[in-house]
């Protein structure tokens, strides 16, 4: 069982920086082909300050933590074991390639169903730029399979 | 693109729907350095057997960034309010996906008018792989 005191707990806040050469190789992976995504002066004739980050990237560059596996080894979890179950991203603001994010997570629950043959893991991350702005909410629920 | 009117949409309206090229090891190997998920299941197919699995298969995340191109190609990101799924089954490699959405509910929330989309990614069977929602402000 997954201790359920670190229900609440809050992981140290990291800074990331968004790089456009990376934003790039995400679109080749994901079949982008929307030049809004890869070329600058598309980006500025619809309006963007410089590459948009995809909706989805956000996910991607809470990845780019330090430690990434931090919320894993508090918990005990074995990744091979391991289930993404849900994602939800809320979005306030765009962001933009040479933004530096920051990302606050915390563990807002931990429960179990099947009489404990699966435990749920819910993390909630509030995701603010450089200039202080809240630009994003993230929710992702990890499933633990046991047996 | 042109714009999208609210007033325009009915609940029942379709986005345009796409399929992908089917899931290869290629596009797992680059969304995997891309994403920056490296977990081995999706890219090595020995860790893969090792953890009893038949094959190496694809990051749900691929599916749900699939699903966010239907969106941008139908309204501006700027426009997007709230995007989630749930992942549903496990997306194989040679798989390829139909990514739809459809108009569920127009709403007015925060002082915007506002349409949900149901959202779905079925595969070449019909089975759905991933299936979520998202809200789109429009003028």
């Amino acid at each position: 069982m997954i201790d359920r005191q670190y229900i609440g707990h809050r992981m140290a806040p990291f800074t990331v920086p968004v790089e456009a050469g990376r934003l790039r190789l995400f679109a080749k992976a994901t079949g982008q082909h929307d030049p809004v995504y890869t070329d600058e002066a598309a980006a500025h004739d619809a309006g963007h300050p410089g590459l948009p980050v995809p909706p989805t990237f956000l996910f991607c560059l809470e990845m780019d933590a330090p430690n990434p596996a931090a919320i894993r080894e508090l918990l005990g979890l074995d990744y091979r074991r391991l289930l993404h179950g849900e994602q939800r991203f809320t979005y306030h603001a765009m962001t933009y390639a040479g933004d530096r994010l920051t990302f606050e997570q915390c563990i807002e629950d931990i429960y179990d169903k099947k009489g404990g043959a699966l435990e749920f893991v819910v993390r909630r991350t509030r995701v603010s730029n450089q200039h202080g702005t809240h630009v994003a909410d993230l929710r992702t629920v990890t499933v633990m399979r046991h047996g | 693109m042109p714009t999208l009117r609210y007033d325009a949409l009915q609940v029942g309206d379709a986005l345009p729907a796409f399929e992908t090229e089917p899931v290869s090891r290629l596009t797992l190997a680059l969304y995997c350095g891309a994403s920056g998920d490296h977990n081995p299941i999706h890219v090595d197919t020995d860790f893969a057997h090792a953890a009893g699995q038949p094959d190496v298969f694809a990051h749900g995340m691929l599916s749900m960034a699939y699903l966010g191109r239907l969106l941008t190609n139908w309204v501006p990101q700027q426009a997007l309010r709230d995007f989630g799924v749930r992942f549903v089954a496990i997306t194989q490699v040679g798989d390829r996906l139909t990514c739809r959405g459809t108009v569920v509910e127009k709403m007015e929330a925060h002082g915007e008018k506002r349409v949900r989309i149901e959202l779905s990614t079925v595969d070449q069977n019909g089975e759905v792989k991933v299936a979520g929602d998202a809200v789109v402000a429009l003028p």
